[in-house]
Formats: structure tokens, C-alpha cells, sequence
């Protein structure tokens, strides 16, 4: 792993023992609003707990995968020491700064804000500047990835950028656009409020900054996932890659399409005029392009391992496939999850479909089929993946790994499927208690009681897998054989020369939020009667 | 530039001509047909208009004129709290000298500035009605009110020992189904909110008369009617039993 096993190691550490955290976090959350517990006396305690769980879970866990994972592709792939290996500590100690002064800030509850923020909601500045800090240090580690590429292409002048790092620099440029939404919503509207420069926030502009990151901050989490399906799954399976041009096409429309369509987060809002939503629409549709052409490549790529292995027929060939193998587990569960959570999406994004859904717990299952679900189950087999190189040790008997998947997938399904059903029967979210003994909510009981189990599944998976990783530790050390990435069925020196290189899909992605985003967000800063005085959690007087 | 970036970059102008065309252009004209091209494109921009077409705005009726902001009160001086103490003699007779527990006027004795200062200015301008603190405030400054209000928040609380037993349901959790938040989540126990009093403490037979007021809209400043809107869907059982564990008497 050259010069960033200690590195990588770091990131999955802190990553994972806050993910531990926050998952029991959002299980104590399910159950205290679920009709197997009295209702909390200090709701407040709710929101504080949602949350730390949402900052954890969608800032500081997949960011640091993402960071661990992406320098460690870019090392392997680029069979080079990483640049800027100080710089990269650095950026991690200041992630890890950022998490725990936030973390403490929300636990001391001045800053129930939830991750969303929600302005003119305003919690206390540390909050804020702790987020920042994450984002800094992600910041760091896109020009890490950057300037490592250059360097290569400098000592390699005229080849192809290898895949892993073609898709993995793509990640980091689409994070890198993404957060800047956020981040100008923070200092502008939000820190100068938290300060005390200012005590009112422009409610409607901040909602527009911040849907800005909320849906390319999903495809920022995707990214890894994605990484792991093209890269660890063909060769894990004894398979190749299906199309390394069709895949890096992907990444490419992710970059151009994931980030200026958040508007349609805001639907329901009524700053934002009728044809910027129609715009938005249409470019969330496109999203899914990436998607199918993932999904069409992938199982293409699967076909061939079960047509090698003896497979037959138009679909018997699933039969053939390695399944006692994890990885293969995995991206089979993952794909049902996507399927559903897929689905469940493009109900989201059809403007109509949506205001029957819109601020229910619909959406909160939705996210986390999608994200706790096909994600975050590949986060485990990149781990997993990684480990031996990481630690020099076997991993733990592959039962348990399996075991540990299956719990994962029936625990999120468990959750998640009757907290859509408990959205479509109109359960608001962010609500600390239901009168469930109210004839209009005692149907939705048992949906909550049945997403406590399928919590209480997830934990004890989430656990498992912290016990796989630690246990191997203490298990015999063997050197494993070099890592490598999966290669392509028809490995070609050459690829279109747009396909090697970002600059039509940035300036594509450039170009698209500045005709998506420029005129709400140049038009709201024009308003001058939109602002709102703070709310200040916890009353300030 | 290669065939594929261009292609791209051809693929995504169309479908930006495509989308603008349906979401700028032909939408808006089916949906607002009777207002004319240039209304519907501005609608579709989201650049605001006037909603109502009625002439004349409505005229609200204002439940009061004060407008409450973290910044009302700025930072009193030490001098303003001595000024207060001594305006405040003349307040005494009816909320004690101490300014707590006193013929079941409300506690002052720790009580948020901004609140004391609102209610001034409500009695002062008659959106709050009272026979005697309408006469009392009529006189006073808008240098007095803000130097009374530092005064009594600076006086220490009632303390908290005369509370006994659990906080009822309506003060702990409200009632969901029926909008009620919880009183706590405004008044102090778990949150509070601007311009919300402190109450515990408060006189008994004092927060009864006042819930009741609001439930009839015999009072009526509360901002946009929230305490109004709750009171009225509270029982009878309910304001007493939030009266009497802020009163202190179970």
C-alpha cells in the first residue's frame, strides 16, 4: 500500500467508530418515537440526537471513506507514493477536529439543528465551524488526488489515466463543486447570524445554497459504491470489467448532471418559480442515465463470470455465480436495494407524485434505503477488501462476513419498507413523539414498532462488522499478494480523449449551474424583504 | 476537442433548450392562459407579484405594535437598573416589594426584559386592557418601560422549590393531534422562545384568568394569535392543571 497504509487505516478507523456511534444513535431515536416507549419529557433531546446522527452519518462518515478510499486508489492505481502525505495528515486531523467539536457542541444541545441546518434556525457557531473544518479537509484531499493525477500524466505523458483514478478524481471535482453550496451558506447567511453580526437570515436564499449540495451530496456518497462495483467487483469475482469506456461515461454524466438538480428538494417552496423546478426535473431525470448505463455494465460484467463458471440459459446463469463469495453477496443486495430505493426516487422527483410525500417519513425511508442500504453495505466490502492490506491479516471467517451482509440487507429492508408505508399514510418527520393512541395515527403504530426490529438488526450487523475488522487483528499474519483493480474485458491503450481528461464535464457541470441556479439565487439576493429574524435554539434574549 | 466532448456538449444545450422551452414557455402559457405571456414568464422565473387582486389590502387587525427583535433592548447600564428600582416603588403595592407572590398579580422578579417591556407598550397602547395598568402605564416612557423591564431582570427568581410534583402532559408534551405544543417548550422547561414569560412560579388564580382571556379573545395581543390558538383548544381540565404546576399548587 506504499506510503498511505497508516493513512487509509486512520480514516477507516475514526470513520467507522463513528459510524458505530451514530448507528445507535438513530436506533435510541427509533424507539423513543415509536410506540414502545413514553413519550421523552425534553423533546429537545430528540432533535439533539437526529442531529448528531445526521452530521456523522452524511458528513464525517462518508467523507472520510471517500478520503481513505480515494488514497488508496490513487496509490494503487497509480502505482506511485502519494504527494502531499503531510498535507493529507493534516486534512485528517482537521476532519477529526471539525467532528468532535461539532459533535460536542450538538451534544451540549446549542446546536439541535439537524444536519440540514435550517435556517433561520440558528445553533451555536462552533457547530458550524466544525462542519467547515470536514469540508476543508475534504477540500484538501480533491487537490491531493489532483495533483497527484497531474504528476502522473507529467512522468506518463500520452496514456490513459487508469480507471480507478479516472473515476475516483471525477468524484472528487463533483465533491469539490458540491460543497461549495453549503459552505456559502454557512459563511454568508448562517455564520454571520450564529456570530452575532446579524440577526436575520435570508431563509428562502439558504434553502436554494443548501439544495445546491443536499442532492450531489447523495451521488458524493454513491461514488465509492460505484468505485467498488467497476473496480473490486469483476475482479473479485474472477470476472472483468464489461466496458472501461462506458464506465468512465458514467462518472463523467455524474459529474455533469448530480449537482444542478437540487431544486427538486425545494418543490414545495415557494421562492423558486415554476420553470426552474420544470429545469430541475428534467436534469433529475437524466440522473438516472448514469445509473442504468452502472447497472447494464455491472451486470454485464457479472454475466461473464457465471457464462465462465458454466452458466446457461437466459437467466439459470445466476446460479452459476460465486455466491459464497461476500463481494458477489454484496452487489447482489446492494442492487435490490438500489432497485427499491430507485424506485422510490423517481416518485420523488416527479413534481406531482411528490407533494403526496413531501415532509413524511417517506423520505426519511427513502434515504435510508438508498444510503444506510446499496451504499453503505459496499463501504463494508471496500473495507473489507482493503483490510488484509491494511493490517497485513486475514480477515474473519467469511461466514461471519456473510452473515454480517445478510443482517445488514434484511435489517435495512425491515426498517425502511414500512417507514415508506408510515409516509404514505402521512406521517410527518422530524417529530420527537406520536399520539398514537389518536385513532388517526394508531394504523402507523406497527409500522414504527416494525422499523424498531429492523434497527435493532442494523445494529447488531453494524457491530458484527466492527468485530469482523477488530477480531482479525489477533488473527495470523500473512502478506498479501499485491492489490489490484479489476481489468477491462477489451483493455485498449487508448479512449476517446474527452474520456481522459475532465475538462468538457466540468465546464459541462459549470455551465448547467450557472443556467439551473444563477437566476433563484441571483434574483433571491436581490430581494431585499426576504429576510427573517434567527431563531436562536435555545432563546437567546 | 474530440467527437464525444462535443457530442456531449451538443446533447446538453438540447436538452436546456428542450426543458426551457416546456418549463418557461409552454407551462407557464397553459397554466396561466388568462394573465398574459408576460405574467406567466415572470411566474416561471419566480419573480414575485402581488397575490392579492382585490384593490384595497386587507388590513390585519394588530394584536400589537411592538416588533421584537434580539436587539430591542440592547445592553442595559447599571444606571438603567437603579432608574427602574426606582420607578418600580410605585409598582409594589400591587407586585410586592420583592416582586414575587403578591396578591396574585404576576411575578416581575426575573422576568425577561423584552417581556416586561412588551407588555408595557401593550398596555400603553390599549392592545392589552387592564383597569389599573393602563392608567400606571399611560405615563411611562419609552426610556421608563426599558429601564423598569432591565430592573425587574435583574431580581432573582422565584426559586424553584415551591414546584411540586411531574410536570402534567400539556406542559410536558402538549397535545399533537390537537396543536398544542407543550407550554415547556416555550415558557422555560425545555425551551423558550422570544417574548414567552418565564412562569414558573406564577401566581395561580393569575395564569388561570389569563388562559381563559386568551381562550375568549378578551385578550389579544399575543403576536399572530399563538397563545389565543392554543388556549382555545385547551379543556378547561388541561388550564387548570398547567396553572396549577406553574402555580405551584397541586
Amino acid at each position: 500500500m506504499y506510503n498511505v497504509r497508516r493513512l487509509v487505516l486512520a480514516h477507516f478507523g475514526f470513520a467507522f467508530a463513528s459510524f458505530a456511534l451514530a448507528l445507535l444513535l438513530g436506533e435510541w431515536q427509533m424507539i423513543v418515537r415509536s410506540p414502545l416507549h413514553a413519550w421523552l419529557d425534553n423533546p429537545e433531546h430528540y432533535y439533539r440526537s437526529v442531529t448528531a446522527h445526521g452530521t456523522i452519518m452524511a458528513y464525517v462518515f462518508p467523507t472520510l471513506i471517500s478520503m481513505g478510499f480515494g488514497y488508496a486508489i490513487s496509490v494503487i492505481s497509480l502505482q506511485r507514493d502519494l504527494i502531499g502525505l503531510r498535507a493529507a495528515w493534516i486534512a485528517f486531523w482537521m476532519v477529526v477536529a471539525g467532528t468532535v467539536l461539532a459533535a460536542l457542541t450538538v451534544a451540549s444541545g446549542h446546536a439541535s439543528v439537524l444536519y440540514t441546518f435550517y435556517p433561520p434556525l440558528i445553533g451555536n457557531a462552533l457547530y458550524y465551524i466544525g462542519v467547515v473544518l470536514v469540508v476543508v479537509g475534504s477540500w484538501v484531499w480533491v487537490a491531493l488526488l489532483s495533483i497527484n493525477l497531474a504528476a502522473w500524466r507529467k512522468a506518463n505523458p500520452g496514456r490513459k489515466v487508469p480507471f480507478p483514478m479516472f473515476v475516483n478524481v471525477a468524484g472528487s471535482y463533483l465533491w469539490a463543486w458540491t460543497a461549495v453550496g453549503a459552505a456559502l451558506e454557512i459563511l454568508f447567511q448562517i455564520l454571520p447570524v450564529a456570530l452575532g453580526f446579524k440577526t436575520t437570515v435570508d431563509a428562502g436564499l439558504a434553502r436554494v445554497l443548501f439544495s445546491w449540495t443536499l442532492h450531489a451530496i447523495v451521488y458524493f456518497w454513491l461514488i465509492p459504491t460505484y468505485i467498488a462495483y467497476y473496480t473490486i467487483l469483476p475482479r473479485a469475482i474472477g470476472s472483468r470489467l464489461y466496458s472501461d469506456t462506458m464506465g468512465r461515461l458514467a462518472f463523467a454524466l455524474f459529474l455533469v448532471f448530480a449537482m444542478p438538480i437540487g431544486i427538486h428538494h425545494l418543490y414545495d417552496d415557494p421562492m423558486v418559480g415554476s420553470g426552474v423546478k420544470m429545469m430541475h426535473a428534467v436534469f433529475t431525470a437524466m440522473v438516472a442515465v448514469p445509473t442504468l448505463l452502472t447497472i447494464f455494465t455491472i451486470s454485464s460484467s457479472v454475466e461473464l463470470a457465471a457464462r465462465q463458471r458454466g452458466g446457461r440459459g437466459l437467466f439459470r446463469w445466476v446460479k452459476a455465480l460465486p455466491w459464497e463469495n461476500p463481494v458477489m453477496l454484496a452487489l447482489a443486495l446492494s442492487f435490490i436495494m438500489l432497485g427499491f430505493g430507485g424506485a422510490g426516487g423517481l416518485i420523488n422527483m416527479s413534481y406531482q407524485l411528490d407533494s403526496t410525500v413531501h415532509n413524511t417519513q417517506w423520505i426519511t425511508g427513502h434515504f435510508h434505503l438508498i444510503f444506510g442500504g446499496a451504499i453503505v453495505i459496499m463501504y463494508f466490502v471496500i473495507a473489507y477488501d482493503l483490510w488484509p492490506q491494511l493490517t497485513g491479516r486475514a480477515l474473519g471467517p467469511l461466514s461471519l462476513v456473510r452473515a454480517q451482509l445478510w443482517l445488514w440487507f434484511v435489517g435495512m429492508m425491515i426498517l425502511t419498507l414500512p417507514w415508506h408505508l408510515a409516509g404514505l399514510y402521512g406521517m410527518p418527520r422530524r417529530m420527537a413523539y406520536y399520539d398514537y393512541a389518536h385513532p388517526a395515527v394508531a394504523p402507523d403504530a406497527w409500522t414504527v414498532i416494525a422499523s424498531v426490529i429492523g434497527g435493532a438488526l442494523l445494529v447488531i450487523s453494524g457491530l458484527l462488522f466492527i468485530y469482523i475488522l477488530v477480531s482479525s487483528l489477533r488473527r495470523e499474519r500473512i502478506t498479501p499478494e499485491p492489490y489490484r483493480f479489476s481489468e477491462a474485458l477489451h483493455e485498449s491503450p487508448v479512449v476517446p480523449q474527452a474520456l481522459n481528461g475532465f475538462a468538457v464535464w466540468v465546464g459541462l457541470m459549470l455551465a448547467l449551474t450557472l443556467v439551473n441556479y444563477g437566476f433563484p439565487i441571483w434574483e433571491l439576493r436581490k430581494i431585499p424583504t426576504t429576510a427573517v429574524p434567527a431563531v436562536y435554539v435555545g432563546g437567546r434574549q | 476537442m474530440s467527437k464525444v466532448g462535443l457530442w456531449a456538449i451538443l446533447a446538453v444545450v438540447a436538452m436546456v433548450l428542450v426543458g426551457g422551452v416546456i418549463g418557461f414557455v409552454w407551462l407557464p402559457r397553459v397554466v396561466y392562459s388568462d394573465q398574459g405571456f408576460f405574467a406567466a414568464w415572470c411566474s416561471a422565473f419566480g419573480v414575485p407579484r402581488s397575490w392579492a387582486a382585490f384593490g384595497e389590502r386587507p388590513v390585519a387587525r394588530i394584536s400589537s405594535d411592538v416588533v421584537l427583535t434580539h436587539e430591542l433592548l440592547g445592553h442595559p447600564q447599571p444606571a438603567d437598573v437603579g432608574h427602574g428600582a426606582t420607578l418600580a416603588m410605585r409598582c409594589a403595592m400591587c407586585h410586592g416589594p420583592t416582586a414575587i407572590r403578591y396578591a396574585n398579580s404576576p411575578n416581575l422578579a426575573g422576568q425577561y426584559a423584552v417581556v416586561i417591556y412588551k407588555q408595557l407598550r401593550d398596555y400603553q397602547s390599549g392592545m392589552r386592557a387592564s383597569a389599573i395598568m393602563t392608567q400606571m402605564a399611560g405615563s411611562l416612557s419609552d426610556t421608563e418601560m426599558r429601564q423598569l423591564a432591565a430592573y425587574y431582570a435583574s431580581l432573582p427568581r422565584p426559586t424553584g422549590s415551591e414546584l411540586a410534583g411531574a410536570a402534567p402532559a400539556v406542559v410536558k408534551w402538549g397535545a399533537p393531534m390537537r396543536n398544542i405544543a407543550p407550554c415547556g417548550s416555550c415558557h422555560g422547561d425545555i425551551e423558550h422562545t422570544m417574548a414567552s414569560p418565564w412562569l414558573k412560579g406564577e401566581p395561580r388564580a393569575y395564569l388561570r384568568t389569563e388562559l381563559t382571556a386568551f381562550a375568549s379573545e378578551e385578550r389579544h395581543n399575543d403576536i399572530d394569535a399563538q397563545m389565543r390558538a392554543i388556549a382555545q383548544r385547551m379543556t378547561p381540565g388541561e388550564i387548570e392543571q398547567a396553572a396549577a404546576y406553574y402555580g405551584g399548587e397541586h
